[in-house]
């Protein structure tokens, strides 16, 4: 690739998504955008750019930014957030909440693996806890949303960090590819939500995960990302970020969790604007 | 140092899984079927068994079914790890005794993940 057909690719994500991608990272790069190419049906890489320079295909610049943006994710991605979330939050929130259904979002869902090991742990507490919740799941990218929400994994991804007896207990197997089922589907309501667009409008969350996303973005974009975020946090609510993911210096509406790494809630109170 | 017993009458994939779990600090041990996999356990019951179901002389579930019966044979946190991957193989596993299954081709983090849920690795 030649370097200002990189800049181009790099402006281009940037402005849609907040993301800095590395120029260095090249090959990266040109995997992404191959298939990208291969569906519009251009012959070959440059003359994907060209496409992408004269900015007319709206579809095409999205595909493109997509396509440099999802990354792989996992069950149960990382394992302490899960287990806090089943061991305290849950039953903390049905506790503090009573009637009123607990509000949970994973807002870069990628293919789904996140908010599916979030259903799964609110179906089996459901006898103890009686939970209400509401499972909502949104992402930047449209491909990734249809594959999240149709359910269905290969072979290796149900066994990136899906312990066996959940396998057993939801999954059916068809041919090759393993399919949630209907009953942990129904429990999550997708939409597409780019974080660089206005939140409001969404409510509150009691709690978010936003994980292995901010790290990815210049720094302005994170404290814009994360005040919105902030803003969409009850007094009571809880931020989860990735597990090497902090908020640094890029905002000061959120403070860490005292021994929850990656957990943040609302500052208090100087910051917490409505 | 803990121990993983790895079964399988491949010695391909028994090199890949040494390789694999001497890297996550496993001191190891190989057999070929169940029958040699027994004998091993009840001279020195392993921390860790990682069991392919089809193999000669022994088969991983037999072996299975036999070492839960064993005194200390409850012991071990036995990793299925093999070719059948449907819902039947699996249950029968877990029936027996398994404590997870790996469907082949599995790589490195794969087995890694499943090691520390069993709480053998940090």
């Amino acid at each position: 690739m030649k370097p200002e057909d990189i800049e181009t690719v790099r402006a281009l994500v940037h402005a849609r998504s907040g993301v800095v991608i590395d120029p260095e990272k090249i090959y990266q790069i040109e995997t992404g955008l191959a298939p990208v190419a291969r569906r519009a049906g251009f012959a070959s890489l440059p003359d994907l750019i060209q496409a992408i320079r004269a900015r007319r295909d709206e579809r095409l610049l999205w595909a493109a930014t997509e396509a440099l943006t999802s990354s792989e994710t996992s069950f149960f991605r990382d394992r302490a957030p899960f287990r806090a979330f089943r061991e305290e939050i849950l039953p903390a929130l049905v506790e503090r909440r009573g009637d009123k259904p607990i509000r949970v979002w994973c807002s870069a869902c990628g293919t789904g693996q996140e908010p599916y090991s979030l259903a799964m742990i609110i179906d089996e507490e459901q006898t103890k806890l009686n939970a209400k919740v509401d499972l909502f799941a949104s992402d930047l990218s449209e491909r990734s949303l249809e594959r999240a929400q149709s359910g269905v994994y290969s072979q290796f991804e149900v066994q990136r960090g899906l312990p066996i007896r959940l396998l057993v207990r939801y999954f059916e197997k068809l041919d090759e590819r393993w399919t949630l089922s209907p009953r942990i589907r129904d429990m999550v309501r997708w939409r597409r939500i780019n974080l660089l667009a206005d939140l409001r409008s969404l409510g509150r969350f009691d709690v978010i995960f936003c994980r292995n996303v901010i790290s990815s973005f210049d720094e302005s974009t994170r404290g814009r990302v994360l005040e919105q975020l902030a803003n969409a946090l009850p007094e009571d609510g809880w931020l989860v970020l990735g597990a090497d993911e902090t908020i640094g210096g890029a905002t000061d509406w959120l403070q860490p969790v005292a021994g929850r790494r990656g957990f943040y809630m609302r500052a208090q109170p100087a910051h917490a604007a409505a | 140092m803990k121990t993983c017993l790895v079964v399988d009458d491949s010695r391909v994939i028994r090199k890949v899984a040494r390789r694999i779990l001497e890297d996550l600090g496993f001191e190891i041990a190989e057999a070929a079927d169940g029958m040699e996999a027994m004998a091993w356990c009840r001279t020195a019951m392993p921390e860790a068994i990682l069991l392919d179901w089809n193999m000669p002389v022994m088969d991983g579930l037999s072996f299975l079914r036999e070492l839960r019966s064993e005194p200390n044979g409850h012991e071990p946190v036995v990793v299925f790890c093999t070719v059948e991957n449907d819902l039947e193989h699996i249950g029968l596993a877990l029936e027996a005794g398994a404590d997870e299954y790996i469907m082949k081709p599995f790589d490195g983090d794969i087995l890694e993940e499943k090691l520390i849920d069993a709480g053998l690795v940090a």
